[in-house]
């Protein structure tokens, strides 16, 4: 579908490939480690080149992962301070669920549940980066005791999941809310989409009340 | 090591089926008389011969240690103590390497089926050619042993000789060892020998004396006389009740069940809500503007 002539710009080029290049290096990364996670994934190595090739590329697809997210959140974290109406919308959290988003305060350019979602999948990120160092062998596990690369080696699996889930939600929330796709990769909406859903953000790009 | 024993395997690495285990299979042991060692280093020797290993040639530290430390060429090495009590000086050695737990830490932490396995014999093996490199061994290990080769990215340890105790024959340093300081045999008929050992040891006034076979990783198959088995610590920091970590437990055991089943029920969540709520369509009209509270 081409883009009505009232079409509003959502993300421009360097976003939408910002996001997509994250997107791919978190499913390498996500797919190498999940190989290691659990017995019943040990298969996902074929896609990788067997066992040592995926154990050699992990830390590697992980690091771009954690850059790529760096220079995608140094774009949006200044849409994502949480403010006194996002603490409001989130009460209402389950009325937006449920299609009732109009209990809620008007959203800017991001909702309170996206701004959270940035936050978590930052702070999960940060975690899998810092703890990915302290086991990684042979380079830096060396370099700390062994009770620390046990726990960093806790911590990361359990960051690793918390992204994973944050990754299922979103992926869902994008596919829920129809226009969303198309705004990650065609980069515009409809003003009936910014409208329903940023309806602060639409007043604010239009000047429209 | 491959994996010679294909039909004696009790665990295997990362496999959640059983493996191969029809046979029973008659525990195995080396018992490490310390008492008895006069830190020869014949076993190490012995060691890098049946193996074929030649480790780099090394400097003196200042100690008799030599190599300083166990290396994926050296399995074994003589950890020397020295012991000043009322007076007098002992000289503690202890032959270190692997010591075959019944619930290895390294086989727990292997994300890699079959790079590990445990016999029915009790022996824990590396089956480098499955081995990706990881080091989750290491990190599982309780006593510091698997070490990773800058060579080839594999970890390696002592095998037990379990090339040559399938095929009825001791392993290599206990074959060498001249004082017989170092015994092989089933489990069973080792403890009886450490049982009469202490006796001795008791008799010549080490009242301390007693067997290391440490219950926290379910006993080991390699298992030492002690003179002192009150403070297995003064042996070069010998662990007095070894376990495989809390946090290694946690992240092999629990969390991963739990983990793979949170992912299928949340993405299972978005399934049931989009069949309840469905699509979330843009309106077209704005709703009234007093319906809303204004703008921040």
């Amino acid at each position: 579908m081409p883009a009505p002539s009232d079409a509003i710009v959502r993300y421009t080029y360097g976003e939408r490939a910002s996001h997509w290049l994250l997107a791919i290096s978190f499913f390498l990364a996500g797919l190498s480690g999940l190989a290691f996670f659990h017995p019943s994934m040990f298969w996902l190595v074929n896609f990788f080149g067997g066992g040592p090739w995926t154990k050699i590329l992990h830390p590697f697809l992980g690091l771009a992962m954690a850059l790529l997210f760096a220079a995608l959140a140094l774009r949006v974290w200044h849409h994502n301070t949480i403010k006194d109406s996002d603490k409001e919308w989130l009460k209402h959290a389950g009325d937006v669920m449920a299609g009732h988003e109009d209990r809620a305060p008007p959203a800017g350019k991001y909702n309170a549940g996206q701004k959270v979602l940035f936050w978590l999948l930052a702070l999960c990120m940060l975690g899998l980066l810092v703890t990915g160092f302290v086991f990684w062998r042979p380079y830096f596990a060396g370099a700390f005791p062994i009770w620390l690369v046990r726990l960093a080696t806790l911590l990361h699996a359990v960051a690793a999941t918390g992204l994973i889930l944050l990754v299922i939600g979103h992926i869902y929330m994008s596919y829920w809310t129809r226009g969303s796709i198309r705004a990650m990769t065609q980069g515009w909406v409809t003003r009936a989409w910014a409208r329903s859903n940023h309806p602060a953000w639409f007043r604010e790009v239009t000047r429209e009340r | 090591m491959s994996s010679l024993q294909s039909l004696d395997i009790r665990r295997r690495s990362a496999t959640t089926t059983p493996p191969p285990s029809v046979r029973e299979g008659v525990e195995v042991s080396k018992l490490i008389d310390v008492s008895k060692c006069i830190g020869c280093k014949a076993c190490q020797v012995a060691c890098s011969e049946w193996n074929d290993l030649r480790d780099v040639i090394g400097v003196n530290v200042g100690v008799y240690d030599n190599p300083p430390d166990l290396t994926s060429e050296s399995w074994t090495v003589m950890r020397f103590s020295e012991l000043e009590e009322g007076g007098r000086l002992e000289w503690l050695i202890r032959k270190d390497g692997c010591m075959h737990c019944a619930d290895p830490g390294c086989l727990k932490a292997c994300p890699a089926p079959g790079a590990i396995v445990q016999y029915n014999n009790g022996i824990v093996d590396f089956v480098e050619e499955h081995c990706i490199g990881c080091g989750s061994c290491i990190t599982g290990c309780p006593f510091d042993i698997p070490r990773l080769s800058a060579k080839d990215n594999k970890v390696y340890k002592c095998t037990l000789c379990s090339d040559r105790v399938s095929v009825g024959l001791e392993p290599a340093c206990v074959k060498t060892c001249p004082t017989g300081a170092i015994t092989f045999g089933s489990k069973e008929d080792m403890k009886e020998h450490a049982a009469e050992r202490l006796v001795d040891l008791k008799s010549r006034g080490y009242k301390n004396a007693g067997l290391y076979d440490p219950p926290g990783v379910g006993g080991t198959h390699v298992m030492y006389v002690l003179k002192h088995a009150d403070k297995p610590e003064i042996y070069h920091n010998l662990p007095a009740d070894p376990s495989v970590s809390p946090m290694v437990s946690l992240w092999k055991g629990a969390l991963k069940p739990l983990a793979l089943a949170a992912m299928g029920v949340t993405a299972l969540a978005g399934v049931l809500h989009y069949l309840k709520v469905g699509p979330k369509e843009p309106h077209d009209e704005p709703p009234p503007p007093d319906s809303r509270p204004p703008a921040p």
